[in-house]
């Protein structure tokens, strides 16, 4: 009965879909990032593009990557994990420690990523089980991992020795600074999981809608759980790639506002605050633009105070750009 | 005869594909009333919101005293004279019977002050006027009062803001038979003052008692506008349905296959030690008023619910208490009655949405294949005659019917031994109704399958079911064969225990 009125209206809605599929989100973000290196490359283009500032910008937004991927996963499972700046400052200090006293590279890397994982089998534990929201369980958090940094290592910087350790976080391969490699690494690990994996593709059926997810035979806490374990372990990889480049773990770091550039970044890339919906493309786009934005605004001398400023109109930007396109769509 | 109240000429809408309403024309005169009866869907509901100015028609005119009016709020029609007493009273709990009367026209001293002694004289006059005095008090507050006060509160509403033309949506679904003739009572009075009244109810016999004309709408059209006097109920009925029910309910043998689903004593935290056993090939129906826990008891045995004691077998193995995915791994399906909150992912894909439980069909290694899914999914689609652009197209874009077949092709995914449809057929237009009525035959003729059918439509239930099971109260209160089961037998039985037939059959509504 409604074949012949649904017809012609689907098939203009299978174009718009196509465009959609290349991926209309991604293109608008691609156009704003245009736009700023537009933007700096006019007011200081013979800083902004040289080798030196390109790959500064690079070395940046690694680690912003690497957390702005796993965020992605959390939002899009229906979640926020506002403790990864802890995270990575609680690693930082885990790996320096473990490294001072074994003096192997490898044993600091693997105490990075165990504490990492427990940090978030914390949060996920307390979200999923505890029933606590999720932003009220990671704001608490955020303070407990803070505050067991600062009690591990004294309130004092731990200084690394170690060359092969630190080369993650200095070194090279063809070119490129390691943690950039690390960072394709992980965008690739995660674009295959979130996208391509049965899995992944369950948590976008979560952060849709938990009741029809769990109708469809999910076991939804597990893979709450789980993403949180995921998110702790990526933040974890961060701290330890803090580690290595500062060649210390201290007990601040990643608390300047890594964990808000993160989110932001999320956001931009196209989450939705209820979930169910991100890409760990637009995430990269995200952070492309959030690491453009840091760099040139320092080379355009805006004052730090300033800065602040900036990155959090972009947040409510982006969050609000988000709810505008789903209430749109 | 005289110019009447309101008339409709060729009142349509229609949402997108849906046509909820096409081409309406009614006469609603002063002193008169008028019967609206239909199914569930039929379009009473759309047409009361058109003319309560809640939507714009999509074409076609309204006319009050001969003037063409155009209402694009609630306000507008109320300021016209036209006024719509909902199934649920629109009242405010906080405030006094006096306020919630007067509510928009209350009296004023000065520009910002309640004149509060000529509310409460208008008041008590208009509760005399009603034969409520003694039973409400203008300095009451409303939220201690039950359904038929609140009700009468809101007629009183409509007379005192000037109604002239007051449509009752339902109004005895939860009214004791005693408050039911005093509505009747009042119903008659307005009419002599010169009220028009537009009357919705499933209750025929209520319509005959009332009626000066019946409207019967099907599908969203007039199917006839005949003088109430002389009709009689099964004339009404057939108009409503539109062909005798044995053409859609063909007659079939009752199954006499294994016993593939057992349910014993089973009690959760919403049902209580509910036992009853599902053969292959067979179709139970679940009977019952709204609230009596049909829902619940599909959510018990899927293991949405946990189960507190005991026991769910397939085929003799016994079920894990509060698993989805054991109840799916031992071939059951369920398909809620919500489809937009419980059963579909409003932001993904048709074909995402048809491969949600059969993981492990369409991967390979654990990850997502998609020729696979097309491969699986395609089949059956077409052969549910889903109609979709593609199976890429956002799940948001189809009509409910076919939004219905995507859930039903995602179940037939799986190996399915036992299928659970809770109200399969809310919100369908006839077309798909019937095809999902012929999708059932086949599953269970031909597939052997064993079908449990929740439904409060009574033809539905009856016309499908091999056996029905009444419930009320979260237990399984009787047990019908084919041949006992009868519109009559199924509602004795579903009215909770304590309370008249008359009575309880109010209830029906009132749990919505």
């Amino acid at each position: 009965m409604t074949a012949q009125t649904a017809t012609p209206e689907k098939a203009g809605f299978s174009m718009h879909r196509t465009i959609e599929r290349i991926g209309i989100h991604n293109l608008s973000l691609l156009v704003a990032l245009v736009g700023l290196l537009v933007i700096f490359g006019t007011l200081r283009g013979d800083v902004f593009f040289s080798t030196r500032n390109l790959l500064n910008i690079g070395m940046g937004v690694a680690i912003l990557g690497v957390l702005a991927i796993s965020q992605t996963g959390v939002i899009v499972s229906g979640g926020l994990d506002i403790s990864v700046g802890s995270i990575v400052g609680l690693t930082t200090v885990a790996t320096a420690m473990t490294i001072q006293s074994t003096e192997a590279a490898g044993m600091g890397i693997l105490a990075g990523v165990i504490i990492g994982a427990l940090a978030g089998l914390m949060n996920g534990i307390l979200v999923t089980y505890g029933r606590i929201n999720a932003v009220i369980v990671t704001l608490g958090t955020m303070a407990i991992f803070r505050g067991i940094a600062f009690i591990l290592s004294d309130g004092q910087s731990i200084s690394i020795f170690n060359d092969s350790f630190r080369w993650i976080g200095t070194g090279r391969i063809i070119g490129l600074p390691v943690p950039l490699w690390i960072l394709v690494a992980v965008a690739i690990g995660f674009y295959i999981f979130m996208h391509k994996s049965i899995v992944g593709r369950n948590y976008y059926a979560i952060g849709g809608n938990p009741i029809v997810a769990r109708l469809s035979g999910l076991n939804i806490p597990r893979y709450r759980v789980a993403i949180y374990v995921v998110s702790g372990v990526m933040a974890g990889v961060g701290g330890i790639l803090l580690a290595a480049r500062t060649g210390s773990g201290q007990p601040i770091s990643g608390s300047d506002g890594l964990e808000l550039e993160a989110i932001t970044a999320a956001f931009l890339g196209g989450c939705a605050m209820q979930g169910g919906r991100g890409t760990v493309i637009g995430a990269l786009l995200g952070v492309a633009i959030i690491g453009v934005l840091n760099n040139g605004m320092i080379l355009t001398a805006v004052p730090t105070f300033y800065q602040m400023l900036a990155k959090g109109t972009l947040l409510i930007l982006a969050v609000f750009l988000a709810e505008y396109r789903l209430n749109k769509s | 005869m005289s110019t009447p109240f309101l008339r409709t000429e060729a009142l349509t809408k229609h949402f997108g594909p849906v046509r909820a309403l096409t081409d309406i024309s009614i006469d609603v005169h002063a002193g008169q009333v008028l019967a609206l009866v239909g199914e569930n869907g039929a379009g009473k509901s759309t047409l009361m919101r058109l003319l309560e100015g809640v939507f714009a028609p999509t074409r076609g005119r309204i006319y009050i005293d001969g003037q063409e009016m155009r209402f694009s709020q609630p306000k507008e029609a109320h300021a016209a004279g036209i006024r719509v007493i909902h199934q649920e009273p629109e009242i405010v709990p906080d405030l006094t019977v006096a306020e919630n009367i007067f509510a928009g026209a209350l009296p004023r001293r000065g520009r910002y002050f309640l004149d509060w002694s000529t509310l409460l004289t208008e008041t008590t006059r208009l509760l005399k006027t009603f034969g409520m005095a003694s039973e409400l008090h203008p300095r009451q507050l409303c939220s201690g009062l039950g359904p038929a006060q609140r009700q009468m509160i809101e007629i009183m509403r409509a007379v005192q803001a000037g109604g002239r033309m007051i449509a009752f949506d339902e109004p005895t679904s939860s009214l004791t038979e005693e408050e039911t003739r005093r509505l009747f009572k009042i119903i008659r009075r307005l009419k002599a003052d010169g009220v028009g009244i537009i009357y919705i109810s499933h209750r025929l016999p209520e319509i005959i008692a009332l009626a000066d004309r019946v409207v019967v709408l099907r599908d969203g059209t007039l199917v006839d506008d005949l003088p109430a006097e002389g009709v009689t109920e099964q004339q009404i009925t057939r108009m409503m349905v539109g062909r005798p029910l044995s053409e859609m309910f063909p007659h079939r043998d009752p199954a006499t296959g294994d016993v593939v689903l057992k349910v014993q004593g089973m009690t959760t935290e919403h049902v209580h030690d509910v036992s009853f056993e599902l053969r292959r090939g067979e179709v139970l129906g679940i009977g019952g008023l709204i609230g009596a826990g049909r829902s619940e008891l599909a959510k018990g045995i899927f293991g949405f619910h946990r189960r507190t004691s005991g026991t769910v077998l397939i085929d003799g193995i016994e079920l894990p208490s509060g698993s989805t995915a054991g109840a799916i791994a031992a071939g059951i399906g369920f398909a809620p009655e919500d489809r937009k909150d419980e059963a579909l992912l409003l932001l993904q894909t048709i074909l995402e949405n048809a491969v949600l439980c059969v993981p492990q069909k369409v991967s390979n290694g654990g990850f997502f294949s998609r020729s696979k899914a097309l491969n699986l999914i395609s089949g059956i689609s077409s052969q549910m005659r889903l109609k979709a652009a593609s199976l890429d197209a956002p799940i948001t874009s189809l009509s409910g019917g076919n939004q219905q077949k995507v859930v039903l092709t995602r179940w037939l995914a799986c190996d399915l031994k036992v299928l659970i449809l809770d109200e399969p057929t809310r919100g369908i237009d006839v077309g798909a109704k019937s095809e999902i009525y012929d999708l059932i035959r086949k599953l269970t003729d031909e597939q052997g399958l064993g079908v449990i059918v929740i439904s409060s439509e009574m033809p539905e239930l009856l016309g499908l079911s091999d056996r029905v099971l009444v419930m009320s109260d979260g237990r399984v209160r009787a047990h019908f064969d084919r041949s006992e089961a009868t519109e009559e037998a199924v509602m004795q039985a579903a009215i909770p225990h304590g309370q008249s037939f008359d009575g309880a059959l109010k209830h029906e509504g009132a749990g919505a």
